[in-house]
């Protein structure tokens, strides 16, 4: 007999991990948790993507690091983060005291040698569910960015972390390339476990007053709301190319985008910039999908990933 | 912090460029001088961090200065008109490692900060020296006054050249004034601007260099000392 559901099922699962449901804070929106943990019980989040970690410190680029925009903002924070040596030893002792979920650990990195590093150090971690590879983060001159925007560089990476790590790989993609499923498939037929996309679009503000770019670093990442159509239509093109689980972000700020982003062909989704405007955002959209589920006769989120006609 | 609902009550040109707006919450709490909020504005995506110039009970006062689209809509904010506050943050002065007769530095649309500050410590007679660019700017001397404090006025000078040397300096004001004020300030602390995204802590959008690292303006400051900067 079949037990019929009170509620509907917001669970999801993720190349073998298992989420509560879909929503989870996408890296560098949320540090490593502690801003959020006293506003609201983390546990109520499918999981969290942490700061991107690079094999040593780093401060980032010189401020002004924010420039606004219409629906969105440009960042150019450039990967500030402790290094993997104090994450590990600071940060996720921390974070496991205020979430008890498995985290996804986002990794970024200048060579294939350091994501190896970074990859077969959280492999080791148990708190860690899932490896979040940035392949695409458009701040740091030299950086990811080449990883991003070659199919065969971004196959090299995937494949080199394959090789180092034993927990399911995700590769964050760079929206910033001509066919984003071409390098989705390249990262497909190296070993990756699954997709996250997008990452932020590279952008630039000009204060005309001063004709001076408004950031320190002059370009930066765009996300926020305004990319959200780009983001729907990115993540159903990689849903159409590829046969791997798909995190889906850009521009999320409602339970209805979270529903819509799934349709397009994500199992589970990503929140960022909205978080900075509203910090209890996760909270809101986690608490408003069970009835908005209701609403459009949805039962399971399963049943609805890719299928918009 | 708390997201908050807020009434505007008064929403009046004081100065030129120069606005206050006093805003009422559901109920009273506690701030510190040197604290800031955020406020969202219809249409725009990000907050915009002000700093807070007096709170009485439930009614916060906000002196902002109109420096771009985001400032110039909020003056046709009317009275009556719901703001979203997100209050109170950041550090706020350390009152306590403030001596008696401490100098309070407020150049421009640094003066605000300095009022609620004032206000705080008044039993500690400290100095208070407010530098504007032109006499058309000038606001808040007589509310200082009001406070039974000792207010020199600068005006389109270099209001730090009125501090004594070797002064215990509390300050706000455009970086090159903090410099200077630092340079004359036996000890001190000192109120920071960035631009912000957050302004909770969260997205590194303002970490700034001190002297053992960096610091998040927004959440680990703005307020921060003398020695911890890396100047």
């Amino acid at each position: 007999m079949v037990e019929s559901r009170k509620t509907p099922d917001m669970s999801v699962d993720l190349a073998g991990m298992h989420l509560d449901n879909p929503v989870i804070p996408a890296s560098g929106t949320f540090g490593f948790g502690r801003e959020y943990a006293d506003l609201y019980d983390l546990n109520i989040l499918g999981s969290i993507s942490f700061k991107g970690t690079t094999r040593d410190p780093r401060y980032g680029n010189e401020l002004p690091r924010i420039a606004e925009c219409t629906a969105g903002m440009i960042n150019s924070v450039g990967l500030q983060n402790p290094g993997l040596e104090a994450v590990l030893a600071e940060e996720l002792p921390a974070l496991a005291k205020i979430y008890s979920k498995k985290v996804i650990a986002n990794i970024s990195g200048f060579s294939v040698d350091e994501y190896v590093a970074c990859a077969e150090a959280f492999d080791q971690a148990d708190q860690v569910g899932i490896l979040e590879i940035n392949v695409s983060c458009p701040n740091v001159h030299g950086g990811g960015i080449a990883f991003g925007q070659d199919p065969k560089e971004a196959a090299r990476v995937t494949a080199a972390v394959r090789k180092a790590a034993k927990k399911p790989i995700f590769i964050k993609l760079s929206p910033n390339v001509t066919d984003i499923a071409e390098i989705a498939k390249a990262c497909e037929a190296a070993g990756a476990d699954g997709i996250s996309l997008v990452n932020t679009f590279l952008g630039a503000r000009i204060d005309i007053k001063r004709r001076a770019f408004v950031i320190a670093n002059k370009k930066g990442g765009f996300s926020g709301p305004a990319i959200f159509p780009i983001a729907v239509r990115m993540v159903n093109d990689v849903y159409n190319a590829v046969d791997l689980p798909i995190m889906g972000m850009g521009g999320i700020a409602s339970a209805e985008d979270v529903i819509e982003m799934i349709m397009a062909g994500a199992d589970a989704i990503q929140i960022g910039a909205a978080n900075l405007v509203d910090p209890w955002v996760c909270k809101k959209i986690i608490e408003r999908l069970p009835s908005l589920m209701e609403e459009l006769g949805i039962s399971s989120l399963k049943e609805i990933k890719g299928c918009a006609k | 912090m708390k997201q908050q609902i807020a009434e505007i009550i008064e929403n009046k040109n004081i100065a030129r460029s120069i606005w206050q707006m006093r805003i009422r919450f559901p109920e009273a709490f506690d701030v510190k001088a040197g604290q800031f909020v955020q406020i969202s504005l219809p249409g725009r995506f990000l907050r915009r961090p002000i700093s807070i110039c007096d709170m009485d009970g439930d009614v916060m006062t906000l002196v902002y200065k109109v420096v771009g689209g985001g400032t110039d809509q909020m003056t046709r904010l009317a009275e009556g008109e719901q703001l979203d506050v997100l209050a109170p943050l950041g550090n706020g002065y350390d009152l306590d490692q403030i001596p008696e007769g401490a100098a309070l530095v407020g150049g421009g649309v640094g003066v605000p900060p300095m009022y609620c500050l004032a206000k705080a410590i008044a039993d500690k007679k400290p100095v208070v020296y407010l530098g504007f660019a032109s006499e058309e700017e000038v606001f808040f001397k007589e509310a200082f006054e009001a406070l039974g404090v000792e207010t020199h006025l600068n005006i389109g000078g270099y209001v730090t050249d009125d501090v004594p040397d070797g002064a215990y300096i509390c300050a706000c004001g455009p970086e090159v004034m903090l410099r200077a004020a630092n340079a004359k300030a036996a000890d001190g602390q000192y109120s920071f601007e960035a631009r912000m995204a957050c302004g909770f802590g969260a997205c590194m959008g303002c970490s700034m260099h001190v002297k053992d690292g960096y610091k998040r303006v927004c959440k680990d400051g703005p307020v921060i000392g003398k020695e911890e900067l890396a100047w």
